[in-house]
């Protein structure tokens, strides 16, 4: 996983709130067998509008989501994340995320940036006023800045760790190789493989 | 050692302690897959540039979404066809041996591992697949993960894990005539609820437990998840011994002396304390049937349909009125007097040879009811070949039944084997969910005996009620 200290991108205002993960990508898209890809999938059903927030010319490229409270609720799909990284995002900004979500985002190197309703709102009308303004999220300070705004942002300290450290699970895990070597050394004899 | 059986292979296991409310990673001895969950996880390997660590105990078959028929054609569906491509791609990439539709050894994944003797007592075992929990029957302690966790089984050949609390399910006695393994499976869940088992690994013991052949034990472990359960486990003994010597991938020669000295030592310590014990009474239990949509709505096959009133709960209450009205039922009905259009034999709760016995059994010299249509699926080509050998699959067809290819089928439905809305099955698999046998299907759980009367009369019949 790609290690995360300092983004800058620009961002897209999604002035929704309960953004549940059927909206993020419908059921239909889970049958693929890939892992990526997913970027035509997400807010499919939103997207058919072409005055959707992510279909506007001056909103093209952009790698930071600005949601409303209650992000990601419903099903627990990991789908959700691999679509809007797939499409570009790094980070999602809300006021307020689902646990599971937000389990899954910092699982796969998606940052949720948790900020609180005054400074979503501000965040809100500063990109808006001027759709190409660079934001910076700066994970070590846990700040984020577009302007004048300079304002604080909540991490899970486990997720942050593992962002900063761009640590996956299994790269985690794989930090342990040299104790699953010597537990693989020690396996009895008799133990079955399954090559012929 | 001590503790429980569940406790001593978890602690022969532990790669790195986590401590301190963090999980314990935990080395995997067996590593199952198939085509349905495993695609993404090789995509995410393919993109982090990681191997498999360990494919030789790494093993693939095709099943989920298998044709039962014409499987020398290619399979018509293009979402499993494509399934089943990926996996043959991703087999050949990583290294990972693989058994394909129309291979001697292809089968469903919890059938495979035990009948080549690669499940062994004292292992761990996953496979992306609720019904791992098979495994458990030799005294492995084996259970269902989801993708990003086959992936990492596939990177590492271990996963961080939380212990599950402990529950000794305790059935002593001597089971009634024709009555089953899956009766006793499908009373323990009406007994503790489909969420009994949360947070659980269960440990099934007693007399009637110890009686049973390892098929049977597989039955009761496979269905430990329809009980809310991770996993099930039953203490390995001479029967579980006597089942895998001279196996493909057993020990031999000196081998076998040492694990069968280690396997013996796994039984739970005579004072290991449970967090929770349920105790049946073998000689209370008779041939079970579900009415309702979850497996914990069945019932001996004497009584009637339930009321939704019969209910003092809220939420049962609910749940029995909805049910009833999806199934079509009408309180207070025999259950011996629903007639159903469809029997279903196999899955990988009741698709092994003992259960084609069975049906065998009562099939032979009996035709099928006029109108009831008849699916036999082995669960393994093994399985299949063997009921060759011993003239089954004659007595199934002179029977007027369909005599069927290896796979998972009309268990779940996502090959061409479904029922219709409507339609009506009485079926040895292991879920009734809505639809889970095909939109607006509905699905009477039963034991491979029950299935076969069944199908002889066209209503849900035990073999003692057939005229002789």
């Amino acid at each position: 996983m790609e290690a995360f200290v300092v983004h800058e991108g620009t961002a897209a205002p999604l002035r929704h709130s309960n953004v549940d993960t059927d909206q993020i990508i419908p059921a239909e898209y889970l049958k693929r067998i890939t892992r990526t890809g997913f970027h035509d999938g997400l807010f499919a059903a939103w997207r058919t509008d072409p005055d959707f927030v992510l279909n506007r010319p001056h909103h093209q490229g952009v790698s930071i989501l600005v949601a409303g409270p209650d992000f990601g609720t419903g099903s627990s799909r990991e789908h959700a994340v691999w679509a809007l990284q797939d499409y570009g995002f790094r980070v999602v900004v809300s006021s307020r995320f689902a646990d599971i979500f937000r389990s899954n985002a910092g699982k796969n190197g998606l940052l949720p940036a948790l900020v609180d309703q005054s400074t979503l709102e501000r965040l809100w009308e500063i990109v808006e006023a001027t759709p190409d303004i660079p934001v910076l999220v700066d994970l070590d300070a846990q700040e984020i800045r577009a302007g004048d705004l300079v304002a604080p942002f909540d991490v899970d300290p486990a997720v942050k760790w593992r962002l900063l450290n761009g640590l996956d699970d299994i790269a985690i895990t794989l930090s342990h190789a040299a104790e699953i070597d010597r537990f693989e050394e020690q396996r009895p004899a008799f133990k079955p493989v399954t090559s012929s | 050692m001590s503790g429980t059986m569940a406790e001593k292979v978890w602690d022969a296991h532990v790669v790195h302690p986590g401590g301190d409310g963090e999980p314990d990673l935990l080395y995997i001895d067996l590593h199952l897959i198939h085509e349905v969950t495993s695609p993404q996880a090789f995509d995410g390997l393919r993109a982090a540039g990681r191997p498999v660590r360990r494919p030789d105990l790494t093993l693939a078959t095709e099943d989920h979404n298998v044709p039962t028929v014409d499987i020398d054609r290619p399979i018509a569906d293009p979402v499993s066809r494509a399934q089943v491509e990926a996996l043959r791609a991703n087999c050949a990439e990583f290294g990972v041996p693989l058994f394909p539709l129309g291979d001697a050894e292809q089968g469903i994944v919890h059938v495979v591992g035990p009948q080549l003797g690669l499940t062994q007592p004292g292992m761990t075992v996953v496979c992306g697949d609720s019904h791992t929990s098979t495994h458990g029957a030799f005294g492995a302690l084996a259970f269902g993960i989801g993708t990003s966790e086959v992936e990492h089984v596939l990177a590492t050949q271990s996963l961080p894990l939380k212990p599950f609390r402990t529950m000794a399910v305790t059935v002593d006695g001597e089971l009634p005539e024709g009555v089953t393994a899956k009766d006793i499976i499908l009373a323990v869940i009406a007994q503790i609820g489909t969420g009994g088992g949360q947070g659980y690994v269960i440990e099934y013991r007693g007399s009637a437990i110890e009686s049973l052949s390892m098929e049977a034990r597989m039955t009761i472990c496979n269905m430990s998840i329809e009980a809310g359960a991770r996993a099930g486990m039953i203490a390995p003994d001479e029967t579980t011994f006597t089942y895998l010597k001279g196996r493909d991938h057993a020990p031999t020669g000196t081998d076998w002396d040492d694990a069968v000295a280690y396997w013996s030592q796994l039984r739970s310590d005579p004072d290991a304390e449970f967090d929770r014990e349920v105790v049946i009474d073998a000689a209370s239990l008779s041939p079970f049937v579900t009415w309702g949509t979850n497996p914990g709505q069945g019932l001996p096959l004497s009584e009637v349909v339930p009321s939704p009133d019969d209910f003092a709960d809220e939420v049962q209450r609910h749940a029995a009125q909805r049910a009833l009205e999806y199934m079509g039922l009408t309180p207070g009905t025999p259950l011996r007097d629903i007639t159903v259009d469809t029997v279903f034999v196999g899955s990988c709760t009741n698709g092994r040879i003992e259960d084609l016995r069975a049906v065998a059994d009562i099939l032979r010299g009996r035709r099928v009811a006029d109108g009831v249509r008849v699916l036999v699926v082995p669960g393994s080509v093994r399985v299949r070949e063997q009921a060759e050998a011993e003239g089954l699959g004659e007595i199934f067809q002179a029977a007027g039944a369909e005599w069927r290819e290896a796979g998972c089928s009309m268990c779940l439905a996502m090959n061409p084997d479904k029922l219709t809305p409507g339609e009506r099955a009485a079926s040895t698999s292991n879920r009734n969910f809505e639809g889970r046998q095909g939109p607006g299907g509905r699905t009477h759980l039963v034991s491979p005996q029950v299935a076969a009367a069944t199908a002889i009369t066209g209503r849900l019949t035990a073999p003692a009620d057939l005229a002789v």
